[in-house]
């Protein structure tokens, strides 16, 4: 490759500030949180997490997502596995009309099922419970997971599957047995995909549990607590911002290698 | 273990996986029904609903009567709503098609020397898209407010005059928001670039400029064909945040000052909760839907792969094998 040391520079020297642009506001909420301030007083420390911990009520808040967000994606990959499954190696009767579907289930606005969700969780009285959360968005999680989850079993030669199918094993068993041992990388980045989805809703949080603080997940407890002026002082609102944050950013920090070459592939297939 | 027969194997190879699948088999459905349970019933029935809901003037609580189209003509003759979905398009500006420039741009940079820190650059760029949108908004608030690092930026480089509070101000809140979508997804499209950059084959760019071709021609050359998946993933996942965006919205500006960076999420949400206008918000929401499709349909079908006479003017460029 000739090409100029200059220039090389020149690149290196933008790719730093897209990279510093990107980590910015990150970072400065994380300094203002650390800043002491008008709440503490001694500049430096952690009395603004002390203070929008107790105000904010973010413990339950990170509990509640936690919950909420394992629950969605232990149910969605059980269920996308035996999907994806059938969808890569049987003939389904429909099942071109069943892609489409779930094809356009990728680009839909939520805004179009949630009046209908409010309504239909108010009658089954679920409202402001986890469950409110929980159902509509493994039903929302289930056109990505199958097409990933097809696409992963569609890429296992198929002489494995056969093999397996002449020594006997049943349909069933060809899954349970020679693909998911061998699916963990697929079904890993899917999780964590799904996960940070869940984790960071929020209009179904706003619409679907806005009223029992049990249940509010952290992102929309730090809406409320951010908008509602309880915190007057913008170190605390930035504390809060970095308890909700945080939990994600550790996630990534120790899979990013993963989710993003998952996401870049598996966007693309 | 395997007492797979050589003949068998020679026809399942040949028949690849026509084999395996046995004709039409109803029991696969099975497999397919906890899935689809779930969407059906919290995916499609909601949709249907909405659908339905939107030809009706409903509070939620009295019997809804029905209107025709009323609501849906309200929405183009409305000027609230009108105005609304302009908004919305000059948003599609701000989150698709700057980001999915400035990622090519740099892409095209990238694409001509080796990057030192690669997987480092990687990770920092794509820490936007993973962040709460609630946490973004508020580290923006901070960012744009009257004191905030953006006018003391402006200060440093002598340009006071041009300080405003950013969200605050009628004619700078919808730019100001959109720079802040526009700040999320620059880092997921070169992300996805770089990832498309890898696969192409390091001898077309030295065969190119063996040609002499210059560092333009090589980018509508090679790396723009080339890019061709990744920018059409890229444009999908942007359109869809850039009209469903509501997160962003909410937690800044709530819309406004005045109604000045209204979209129709916001109208959705207004109308459904605190105006009580079921069918209204249904309707809006439906055109909503309308429109994501359509704008992706449009946009897949502008960057679709074979059209001989497309960008590339020529083969388009093979890619390294395996690398997928």
């Amino acid at each position: 490759m000739r090409v100029s040391r200059a220039e090389s520079a020149v690149t290196h020297a933008l790719l730093v500030i897209a990279s510093i642009i990107a980590v910015y506001p990150l970072v400065s909420i994380v300094m203002s949180s650390l800043d002491g301030g008008a709440a503490g007083g001694d500049g430096f420390g952690l009395n603004n997490f002390a203070v929008a911990w107790e105000r904010g009520g973010f413990g339950n808040a990170l509990l509640s997502s936690a919950a909420i967000s394992i629950t969605v994606v232990l149910v969605t990959v059980a269920v996308v596995c035996l999907a994806g499954y059938a969808l890569a190696t049987m003939q389904v009767p429909g099942g071109r009309v069943i892609l489409l579907v779930l094809l356009l289930g990728l680009v839909l606005p939520y805004e179009v099922t949630v009046l209908p969700l409010y309504q239909m969780m108010s009658q089954w009285n679920l409202l402001d419970t986890s469950w409110a959360l929980i159902l509509p968005q493994i039903g929302l999680s289930v056109p990505l997971g199958v097409f990933w989850m097809r696409s992963f079993f569609a890429s296992v030669p198929v002489e494995l599957l056969e093999a397996a199918r002449i020594d006997g094993a049943s349909r069933f068993e060809v899954m349970r047995l020679v693909l998911l041992p061998i699916a963990g990388p697929a079904v890993g980045t899917l999780s964590t995909i799904l996960f940070l989805f869940t984790w960071n809703e929020f209009l179904l949080a706003l619409i679907l549990v806005p009223q029992n603080e049990l249940v509010q997940t952290a992102p929309l407890a730090l809406s409320f607590f951010a908008g509602a002026g309880r915190a007057s002082d913008p170190g605390v609102t930035a504390a809060a911002a970095v308890l909700v944050a945080l939990p994600i950013v550790l996630a990534y920090v120790l899979l990013q290698r993963r989710l993003i070459t998952g996401l870049t592939e598996g966007a693309v297939k | 273990m395997t007492t797979l027969a050589p003949a068998t194997a020679v026809v399942a190879a040949r028949g690849r996986r026509r084999s395996f699948r046995t004709s039409h088999s109803w029991s696969s459905l099975l497999y397919l029904l906890p899935a689809l349970a779930f969407f059906v019933v919290f995916v499609i029935y909601p949709i249907i609903v909405s659908v339905q809901t939107s030809f009706y003037d409903y509070d939620g609580l009295t019997p809804a009567t029905p209107v025709g189209m009323q609501n849906y003509l309200a929405i183009f003759t409305k000027p609230a709503l009108q105005d609304a979905l302009k908004h919305s398009m000059v948003l599609l500006f701000f989150y698709a098609a700057l980001p999915v420039c400035i990622g090519l741009v740099l892409a095209g940079a990238m694409s001509r020397i080796r990057i030192y820190g690669l997987t480092l650059v990687r990770a920092l760029l794509f820490i936007p898209q993973v962040l709460s949108s609630v946490v973004v908004a508020v580290s923006w608030r901070d960012l744009l407010a009257a004191d905030g690092l953006i006018n003391e930026a402006l200060r440093l480089v002598g340009l006071g005059a041009m300080t405003t509070s950013w969200l605050g101000d009628f004619n700078t809140a919808l730019p100001a928001i959109g720079l802040v979508g526009t700040w999320v997804e620059y880092g997921l499209c070169m992300v996805l670039f770089l990832a498309g950059i890898v696969t192409i084959d390091r001898s077309l760019y030295e065969a190119a400029r063996l040609d002499g071709a210059g560092p333009v021609r090589e980018f509508f050359a090679i790396t723009l064909p080339a890019l061709r998946p990744q920018i059409s993933i890229a444009l999908i996942l942007t359109i869809t945040f850039a009209l469903r965006n509501f997160d962003i919205i909410w937690n800044t500006t709530r819309g406004g000052p005045g109604t000045s960076t209204s979209v129709p999420s916001v109208y959705i949400y207004q109308d459904a909760f605190q105006n009580r206008m079921l069918g209204q918000a249904s309707a809006l929401a439906v055109v909503l839907t309308i429109l994501i499709l359509l704008i992706v349909g449009i946009v897949q079908w502008l960057v679709r792969e074979p059209d001989p006479s497309g960008l590339g003017g020529g083969t388009p460029p093979t890619r390294k094998r395996g690398h997928r």
